[in-house]
């Protein structure tokens, strides 16, 4: 009798557990602009820790996939859950600056230094005193293996992938529990992304932060991503491992997607 | 050589004129300055009255100084108030132009970053897209600095004080010399305004990192 209580008690508990990993949930959500409809009926989970790439050609509807989940894109139908809790119901404002955000071009702030443009999201929430942003900037610079030099700089006095690297660095300041990446690394040279996607990995493992990550390079996605999601005309077309989808490709889209590795 | 003899002969008349020439032009500046920059922020986020405010000012502007100073007699008068309301009127087009056109051509891609990151839209006003509006701001401001000291020459045909009072004085006594040395000076005001406010505008932009 014990025995039988304790295990389903222990169910309970996996089960709680489980549901408390989700991090991100999209239900059934649909967007675009005007009548053009740019994503239809498409519903996620994210789990806690987890490196999910989308992935699929321009105009899929990835990026706006990407921007529902910190609420730069309203759902026309649908919900987006962001640990629970429904978006559309939320102080977005707040949300976001739990949530990094990292973009192609990295898009720094051209008239903030670097230590200004890393430390925009705390300074957003309280003023920040000289000291506590020279020593964030210093740690955040080091993390994304910059030296701490830099920290005066404007953002073109940079490199492209020292731009991108700073962008991560900002994105992962307020130390958030989900990353999410539009194609961050599009926009740099061969070598350079090799380094980047490297040190995302580390970045990754280390702090266990939750990334939502967007590429259009299989070879990217294979390499970073714990799940790929693969995206075609405003929908998803199949989702699974590295393994999964290479076993079994749900059709000859996602099979001539393959063979690009 | 006249100049000289007649800016020493005159010396009191020339400095009383160019102090009020400065304090009515310094009144218009900071009147049409705060004014124009809170519209333009204003309309910076309302397009369809944006394309509206501008179309005022436009017509305003189209209208000849001497005769928006005649039509505004009957309702403040005349004397300094009238010159400085005037003024403040005409220098509101630069500055609500720039002001607008600054705010709203800062790159959508860097705002959209900085929304996602978390700025409230205060936030995203005075930390992103005024900063960046800047240099375009300035020079509106510049614009208007110059045309104010300029345009306040002819403020004393309506009694108002300043350089005018030389320019007009000079040529109602057919005193050539008078006229120009009064015009000369609002002139060399002009550009020293224009000059100082280039100093300006190359020190935020080092504190902004552009150029």
């Amino acid at each position: 009798m014990d025995k039988v209580e304790d295990t389903a008690e222990n169910g309970m508990k996996m089960k709680k557990k489980k549901e408390n990993d989700i991090v991100i949930e999209m239900k059934d959500c649909s967007a675009g602009y005007g009548a053009n409809r740019v994503l239809s009926h498409v519903s996620l989970t994210v789990r806690k820790g987890e490196f999910l790439v989308l992935i699929g050609p321009s105009g899929c509807g990835k990026t706006t996939l990407l921007k529902m989940m910190n609420g730069l894109v309203e759902p026309m139908e649908g919900e987006v859950l962001i640990k629970g809790e429904r978006l559309s119901e939320c102080d977005l404002v707040a949300v976001r600056r739990r949530i990094g955000y990292a973009v192609q071009g990295a898009r720094l702030f051209p008239h903030m230094t670097v230590e200004d443009n890393i430390c925009y999201v705390p300074a957003l929430d309280r003023k920040m005193a000289k000291g506590e942003k020279k020593e964030l900037t210093r740690k955040m610079l080091d993390m994304v293996q910059l030296p701490p030099e830099l920290a005066g700089r404007f953002p073109k006095q940079l490199s492209g992938g020292q731009q991108q690297r700073v962008g991560i660095a900002r994105a992962m300041a307020a130390q958030p529990e989900i990353l999410l990446m539009d194609e961050p690394f599009g926009a740099v040279d061969e070598i350079t992304r090799k380094g980047l996607q490297e040190e995302l990995q580390a970045l990754h493992g280390k702090t266990g932060v939750t990334v939502v990550f967007i590429t259009h390079d299989i070879g990217e996605a294979f390499l970073l991503g714990s799940r790929i999601l693969v995206m075609k005309d405003g929908g998803i077309l199949q989702e699974g491992t590295k393994e999964e989808l290479m076993g079994s490709p749900k059709d000859a889209f996602v099979k001539r997607l393959l063979e690009r590795v | 050589m006249g100049f000289i003899q007649i800016f020493w002969d005159r010396r009191e008349f020339f400095l009383v004129c160019l102090l009020e020439h400065i304090r009515i032009s310094l009144t218009a500046v900071v009147c049409a300055g705060t004014l124009g920059i809170l519209a333009g922020i204003f309309i910076s986020g309302r397009k369809k009255m944006a394309a509206v405010v501008l179309g005022i000012i436009n017509v305003i502007y189209t209208v000849p100084s001497i005769s928006l100073l005649g039509f505004l007699i009957p309702f403040t008068g005349i004397g300094n108030r009238t010159a400085v309301i005037a003024l403040t009127v005409y220098g509101l087009l630069p500055i609500v132009r720039n002001t607008y056109t600054g705010l709203v051509n800062v790159d959508a891609g860097i705002l959209e970053v900085a929304r996602g990151l978390g700025a409230d839209g205060r936030q995203l006003l005075f930390r992103i897209r005024f900063p960046l509006a800047l240099p375009v701001i300035i020079s509106g401001f510049r614009n208007m600095v110059v045309m104010i000291i300029a345009m306040g020459g002819i403020a004393s045909f309506i009694g108002a004080g300043g350089l005018g009072a030389a320019i007009y004085r000079g040529i109602t006594t057919y005193n050539m010399t008078l006229t120009a040395a009064g015009s000369l000076l609002i002139a060399l005001l002009a550009l020293l305004s224009d000059w100082l406010l280039s100093k300006a505008e190359k020190a935020v932009n080092r504190r902004y990192g552009i150029g």
